[in-house]
Parts: C-alpha cells; structure tokens; sequence
C-alpha cells in the first residue's frame, strides 16, 4: 500500500451500524472531501468501510493507517471525528485516550483469523478490494490448473469438518456428490443461522460475501454442479443487500455465468432469502424450502449428497464451511489440517455472549482450551463474578461447568462433555444465573420452534418445557428429575432429526452437572442463584433500615408500608418481587430469600 | 435380492425395500400410524422404531432401506418402553373422549393405548383446544384429535392432486389446515377421512348413526363406469357409512360420490319401479331453489307427477318394445336414436350399442361422456 496515503477504516457490520457506524464514516468522508485542498499535501485520504472484525463490545471501531502505521480508536462517535482528523490524520498525532488498549490486543492475539482474515480489512460491497486481497485466485486454480478430484482430495486432506453444527467432512460429502450420477446438480450454502446470540455466518456473509461465493465456485467445480443457491436469512437485511450486490459484481465480470476461466463448465448462484424457521436450517428441511414447501425436515433413507434437492446430489455446507474453502485451496491443506486437532483441522467462529468483559466475534484454532477463550480473548468474568457455567452450540447445545474447562474445544470432546459445536454461539454465565431457568429459557425457544413433525420432539419438548416452569415456580414434583432425564433421553434417542436429538441437551447437561440446584428448586422451594421471582421472598431487615423511603417510592406494585423514618415492611400478598427495592436500598436493608 | 435377519426369521426381500416392509412380508407387525404404502415416507409417529445390530440408536423401521446381512430386532423391552412413551406423549395432547368419538372401536390410537395399556399419563400438560368453524357438508375435523400423521395432507398432494390442505404453526400447535385456516372448501373426495387413524376427520353425515356392529355389503359404486368396490356399513336396514377396503381394484380410495352420495337410496323420492306415461306432456316446472348441499327437506315433487302409471318391468319392456318396432315400420330405423350412461360399465354399453346397431338396425347411438 501506498504509504503517503492515510486510509481510515470503519466498520459496518450491523453492530457498528447500530452503534453509529454510518454516521462515523459520512462524517469522515465530508471531512477529507473538504479537506483535500486544505492541508495542500500529498497523500490522499481514503474512507473504507469493511465488516465486522469481531470486537462488537466497542463499537464503532475505527482504524487510522498513515504511512503504513495503523492505530485502533474503539468506540468511537460521529462527533469525535473532527478531532481525529485534525490531530491524526493531519498533524499525524494519534490521540491517545481514545486509542484501543491491551484489552483490544488481549482480544485480538489468542486468535487466528482464517475465516475472518477479509473482514475489518476490506470493503465488502467491492469485488476489487476483494480481488486485490487474493480473491478469486483460488477459484480461477481450481478451475484453470486443477481437475475435480484434486480438489476433493485437497478438501480430505485439509481436515476441513461441516462448520454447521453435525461436523461431517467437506471432502467426504463432496465426494459422493461427485462420485454419484446425474444430469444436475446442486451447491446449497446455509446461511440460515437462526440461534439467539450466535452471529458468525452473519458477520462472514456481511464482512467477506466474496468468499462464500469463491468457496461455492470451488465446490461446484469438485463436483460438477452448475447450479447454486444462497439460503440466507431474509431478516439479515445486510447480509442479503451485500450477498446481493456480490453477485451482480460477480456476474458483470464473468466469475460466474457461462464458461468460467474459460474451462467450460457453468455456475449460476441464486440468492434465496428465506423466512427464517429455525429448522429450516436443517439440511432436509432446507432443501425442502427450496423446492417450495413447509420446512419440515424428512427421513434420511438417502444421504442430500446423492439424492437432495428435486432429487439430485446436493451438497449443503454451512456459510463458514465454504468461507474456509478458498484459504484451503491458496495456502495448502497441511497449512489448514496443522492449525487445528488430528481429528478437525482449521478454526472455528464463536460468537462469545454473556457475562464476558470483551463480547464479540472470536476465531480461534480448533484445539484451544475454553479457559484461554473465556479468560484470555475474553477477558475473564464481567463485574469480578465467579464463572459458572458456559453454553456452547445455541439452544439446542448443552452448558459445561468449570470442570470441563480445560477440554479442548474439537467436535468429538464437546460431544464428551455433553454439548454439541452448533453454530458457534458461546454463552458464558457468572454465578448469579439459575441453571433451571437456562435451560427452561432454551427450551421455551425450541419447543416453540420445533417443526411438528415427529411425536417426541412436538410434545415432548413442549412436557419438558411445563416440567420446568412448574420447577421453577416452586411446583415441582419429587421425581420431576427423573422424568425429565428419562423424557429428554427419550427425545435424543426417538427424534427424526438433529433438532430433536439436540434439543434437551440444555436441560441434560445441566442436571448432569448442576443437579443439586434442581433438587434445592424442587425439595426446599429456594432459587440459590435469586433468579426465579416465584421463589423468592423479599423482606426488610429492620436493623438496617432507616426509613428513608427509597424503597416504597420505587416499588411499583405499592407493597412497601411504613412511616418515614421507621423501619417499614414488605406486604407478601402484594409484591411482585420485581427487585427494584433490592436495587434502590443503599443501607442493604432488603432481604431476598 | 437382499437377506436380513428380524427377530430371528430369515428373509430374502428386494433392495428398495425398508425393514418395515419385510417385518410385514415375515407376517411381523410393527404398530406404525403415520405409514401408508400408497404414500411417500413420513418418519413422523416414531412408533416404528427397531433396533439394528451395529447401530447405536434404534432406527425407524418405516424409512430405513434394508440391508444385506442386517440383524433387526423388532420388539424388546427397550423398544416397547419407547414406543409406550411415545403414545403417552400423544395422549397427553388428546380429549381422550372416546366415549363420544365416532371412531371408537375402529381407531389406531386407541388400539395402541389398549394394546400399552396406558390408564394414567406422565406427561400431563397443555392441550390443544381448537373452535370447530366447518361448514362444508362432508367432512367433520376434530383437530385436538391429530396425532399429526400426515396421511391427509400427503394422500391430498400425491394422490388426489388437490393440495387442499397443509401443515400450519410450529411447536405443539402444528395443525393441518386449509388456507389461511378458512373452512374447508375442496372436491370433498374424502381421501383424507379414509386415511385418518383416528377421529380427527370423519364423515359429517357419519355421526351418531352407531360406530359399531354394522353389516357390511360389499358391492360396486354405480356412479361411473370405473367400477370401485365400495362397502356398505349398514345397521337398521340403513346404509350409515361408506368405505372401501384395501384389498380392491381401486385400493381403497374413493371419490366424493362413491364415498359421501348415498343418501339416495333411501330417499322416499327414488324411483323403485317403472312408470309409464298415461298424460301427455304438459308444463313441468323444475323447482328453483335448487341448493347446492340441499337444504335436507324433501324435495317439492314435480309437477305432472300424477300423469305416469306403475308398471312391471315386463308390462314396461313390452311397452318399450311395441313402441321401438312401430316407429321403426312407421319412419324407418334412423328415427330412432340410443343414448347410453356413463354409469354403466363397458359390457353394458358394448351391449348396448350392439342392439341398437344390430337389433334396430341404426348408427345413431351416442354416450354422454363422448362429448
């Protein structure tokens, strides 16, 4: 790059949009419009937005690079640009106090940005960013230099496992789909990633949509399809515009189309942006949404690879599978397999939520321990609390308790410790979170989102979801445990599809791991982590209070009587033990039992 | 020709066959609700399920391809454990109303909590409870009474082509629905009543006629010249349902009429014997206020009912005979034409055609399906 030119970079992904990021680039943008004649030098000043790079907790992140130097400002808001342009880019005197800080290096240095490498360093809406950073280059080997079953055995030797959840081999699946006989056949990306709180595909088909379409050349290459689709959420409104737009760039400049890199063979890639059903993420189901009906997953008696969508081979692989892809086929398999287990090879994406100090988008080798994500990338525990427990695999994937901590994260130990990769949603809980309450929250989710088709997982989750809720509303039944181990091994063990074999893994690992809570929920009617309102009593402790009133003014239902400067009391019958006297005490007067 | 081994019993069966089909072929019954031979593979009552050697989880026998050298057991105490859970959880979401339901006696899920013994259920919780707002005239649905087979919505797509209904909502609210939940408005071949393991979809003129203990004549639908076998339930002398059974030429499917139009037989209206016109022809009025269901009164009789005589079927063969043959002497065999019915079969118009060519000597003779 240039060094006399300063080029700012803003993220857009949708975190940063929604923290301001817009605003932050237009600002930056009047700004070297106007000043160009001003400061009468050299160097040009350019504005890029690019995607997210995975620190959403400080937003909107923006990188200044003036003669080749790049200085990070985290959190930054449209009317602190001014300032940065006349001191930084102008004066070339970074500021500091705004500059990012060791936890923004603690965040970034535990990673290996494979998948992510494109996003935060180019702009996404531009094939040319995209094709000056390596692009294309590895789709135009594949289908200049090399013939399909070198591709697939470059994809085997790679290690690379499906990044959806299941953790299939890409090279495997491809395989069949090659070795199988049609007249047609099909390239599906699942971008339908519909788990609360996880968000990689998003920010890869937001920040890098050219490597999802590159991934997809080169598996339509390896197994001679000439079709593909895009399944993509259709409430990831960024994601469709900028998947959208990639497209159109690809085809205006003959990257897809007729005769690709002259090799004769043909690819067209249509954007499929689906009303987002959980289930619908399931490889069956999705096809089926393709082909115009109800999203209901069916009965494997075939595998999608050989007879899939309208009955012909089809490969399904997950947006991050795909994004892996070019990487594999310009830096080598050896380079891909080394980075991660013997079993796994390459990175994988979590979307780290909860009670973290540093939230966001987090790519680490496959093989990483969860403590070195959790306390090193993620900066350990918010507020000083203990860590408790963590939930891998969105809402169909099971909690681990600090003992597992020091497993390494790979398909085939997270499988041990009773949970299952999904789609990369990490939620980490501190000690003030009530387990029975988790999994009762997860499965409020799944039984609501279950397709119907199969008895277990249609009534059985929705049982397991009552059961529950009567726990936790002090009405449990002595051998609620059982019933619940029993019926959820029931639906792991009788569901059609991954769904449902999945989804009481919140509720099983937590009694696995956590059952003394339950029992406390069900024998003694006590919530030990204050979670559950129908548990708890709230009550004045008269020592500690001074009458100062706080209390009763903030109470919404009007439960707290007494005279000023008395001790006052809590009337049982009309509190609705929402907390708030809890919150507004300063005196520690308020009691919750 | 692929051999496996269930429950110890050899069999040699084709390889595009599931286990399930050679479990039947061995005379092994695996209880199932949502399979139907005729259909695609649902794979959803999960009542099917058999253990295969080398498998950790059990599989369903009804969407698994058989393989060779395959060891399946199909009942052991962990299977049946399964199974009974299974039926616990759909009864847990049913009225249980037996008592009052038209298919009582003849209804899958009931047979299968007899045959698990299920008395008290585990898994009590919330129900489905759904406002009845058909108004069609032939099929009644019940939809707390769905155990969500699918039977209907497939044999309405494969089958029938109508695609008159569909899987609606997710979770324990799924519901097979037409349209935006309108009221049913289809061909009404009742396809879906035929297919139906339990009481959710029934006949509307089927109810409180009596469940059980019928007479059943078998015999041939005289709609059309198709011939479908059908089956009279009948009690009291009175047809009160019609279906058909597997083992027939049309394999037990029905259309509207051959399923639903039997009210005629007993209607006061029908004609039992022949008439032969005493009056000549005078001004008939057809009643207007022809409705399409009918409005369940009797119909107004026709006017110039009184000018026709009952006659015997000889006294009205002669009649048609002297007739025939003097118009014939009088204007020659080309004033006379033959029409024929669709309702009759091909012997009996291949007959026909055969006296009116070869008895009156005319080509004149037409069918109405012709066109």
């Amino acid at each position: 790059m240039d060094d006399k030119k300063a080029v700012v970079k803003v993220c857009a992904g949708t975190g940063s949009v929604s923290a301001g990021g817009g605003e932050v680039l237009r600002a930056f943008e009047n700004l070297s419009r106007s000043s160009g004649i001003k400061t009468g030098f050299n160097n040009r000043c350019m504005t890029q937005k690019v995607g997210c790079r995975g620190f959403c907790s400080r937003d909107v992140l923006v990188d200044v690079i003036l003669k080749g130097e790049k200085t990070t400002y985290e959190g930054i808001k449209p009317d602190m640009v001014p300032r940065i342009f006349e001191e930084h880019i102008i004066h070339g005197r970074p500021i500091r106090e705004w500059m990012a800080g060791d936890e923004h290096k603690r965040f970034h240095s535990g990673q290996t940005k494979v998948v992510l490498s494109h996003c935060g360093e180019i702009d996404p809406e531009e094939l040319d960013a995209y094709a000056a950073a390596g692009g294309y280059g590895s789709a135009r080997k594949a289908y200049t230099l090399m013939n399909p079953e070198e591709i697939i055995e470059e994809i085997k030797r790679s290690n690379l496992r499906g990044r959806g959840g299941a953790g299939f081999p890409a090279g495997h699946k491809w395989e069949f789909a090659r070795k199988t006989r049609s007249d047609k056949k099909y390239v599906v990306c699942n971008g339908n990633e519909s788990d609360p709180g996880a968000f990689a595909d998003r920010c890869i088909m937001e920040g890098d949509p050219h490597s999802i379409i590159e991934g997809m050349m080169i598996c339509a290459r390896a197994i001679g399809a000439d079709k593909g689709y895009i399944y993509v959420r259709d409430s990831y409104a960024l994601a469709v515009q900028r998947l959208r737009r990639a497209l159109k760039q690809c085809y205006e400049q003959g990257l897809l189309g007729k005769n690709i890199f002259g090799s004769g063979q043909d690819l067209d890639i249509r954007l499929y942006p689906a009303p987002g059903a959980f289930i619908s993420g399931e490889a069956t189901a999705l096809l089926k949404v393709i082909e115009g009906k109800r999203a209901m997953p069916v009965p494997r008696m075939h595998r999608t690879a050989e007879k899939g969508l309208w009955n012909r081979p089809t490969i399904v692989n997950n947006a991050e599978t795909l994004a892996n892809v070019p990487g594999i086929m310009s830096r080598g398999a050896e380079w891909f397999a080394g980075l991660g287990t013997e079993t796994s090879g390459g990175t994988k994406v979590f979307s780290m939520t909860g009670k973290v100090n540093n939230t966001g988008l987090v790519e680490i080798p496959l093989g990483t321990t969860l403590r070195e994500v959790i306390y090193d990338i993620g900066g350990g525990i918010s507020n000083g609390r203990n860590f408790k427990a963590v939930q891998l695999g969105g809402p169909t994937g099971g909690c681990i308790p600090e003992s597992f901590l020091d497993h390494q994260i790979d398909y085939e130990s997270l499988a041990l410790a009773g949970t299952i990769m999904g789609s990369g949603g990490m939620v980490v809980f501190d000690q003030h979170t009530c387990m029975v309450d988790t999994s009762k929250f997860f499965l409020e989710i799944t039984q609501a989102e279950s397709c119907g088709k199969c008895t277990p997982c249609r009534i059985g989750i929705r049982r397991m979801y009552e059961i529950l809720d009567r726990i936790t509303k002090g009405k449990g039944r002595l051998w609620d445990i059982e019933l619940l181990e029993e019926l959820g091994a029931h639906i792991r063990t009788t569901s059609l599809c991954g769904f449902g074999m999945t989804a009481p893994n919140p509720v099983l690992s937590t009694i696995r791991h956590f059952r003394d809570e339950y029992a406390v929920h069900i024998k003694d009617k006590k919530c030990p982590a204050m979670v559950c309102k129908d548990l708890l009593s709230f009550s004045c402790i008269p020592e500690n209070c001074t009458g100062c009133g706080m209390c009763k003014m903030v109470c919404p239902a009007d439960a707290v009587r007494g005279i000023r400067k008395k001790p006052h009391k809590i009337d049982q019958q009309l509190c609705i033990k929402c907390g708030s006297c809890f919150d507004a005490c300063k005196f520690g007067a308020i009691h919750i039992q | 020709m692929v051999n496996l081994n269930i429950d110890g019993e050899q069999i040699s069966v084709d390889k595009n066959s599931t286990i399930l089909d050679a479990a039947n072929k061995l005379g092994i019954t695996i209880p199932t609700l949502c399979h139907n031979p005729e259909l695609t593979t649902f794979g959803g009552c999960r009542l099917c399920l058999v253990e295969v050697d080398g498998n950790p989880r059990p599989v369903a026998s009804c969407a698994t391809f058989v393989q060779d050298g395959m060891q399946v057991r199909s009942s052991t105490p962990y299977l049946e454990r399964l199974r009974s859970t299974n039926i616990e959880l759909l009864l847990s979401d049913h009225p249980n109303d037996c008592m009052l339901c038209e298919r009582a006696g003849n209804c899958k899920l009931q047979e299968l909590a007899y045959y698990y013994g299920i008395r008290e259920n585990r898994f009590e919780g919330t129900r489905r409870i759904y406002n009845t707002q058909d108004n069609n005239p032939f099929v009644s649905r019940e939809m707390e009474k769905c155990v969500m087979c699918g039977q209907c919505v497939r044999i309405c797509e494969e089958i029938q082509g109508a695609r008159a209904i569909d899987f609606s909502y997710k979770g324990l609210w799924t519901k097979v629905t037409p349209p935006f939940e309108r009221d049913l408005d289809c061909e009404f071949c009742g396809q879906c009543v035929g297919v139906c393991p339990t009481g959710a979809l029934t006949g509307k003129m089927w109810s409180n006629k009596g469940r059980q203990k019928f007479r059943e004549v078998d015999t041939v639908c005289s709609y059309c010249g198709c011939g479908c076998n059908l089956t009279l339930a009948v009690k009291k002398n009175k047809i009160v349902r019609v279906y058909s059974r597997k083992n027939t030429i049309n394999e037990g499917m029905l259309c509207a009429k051959g399923r639903f139009a039997y009210e005629f037989v007993h209607s006061p209206e029908r004609l039992s014997r022949p008439l032969i016109r005493v009056n000549p022809k005078s001004n008939w009025v057809l009643e207007d206020s022809d409705q399409p269901y009918g409005s369940g009164k009797p119909r107004q009789r026709l006017a110039g009912f009184q000018d026709f005589k009952e006659v015997s079927w000889d006294e009205a063969l002669e009649y048609i005979a002297f007739k025939i043959r003097e118009i014939k002497e009088n204007s020659g065999p080309d004033a006379i034409g033959g029409l024929s019915s669709a309702r009759c079969t091909n012997e009996e118009n291949y007959l026909f055609q055969k006296l009116i060519r070869a008895v009156i000597g005319t080509n004149n003779v037409d069918h109405c399906a012709r066109y």
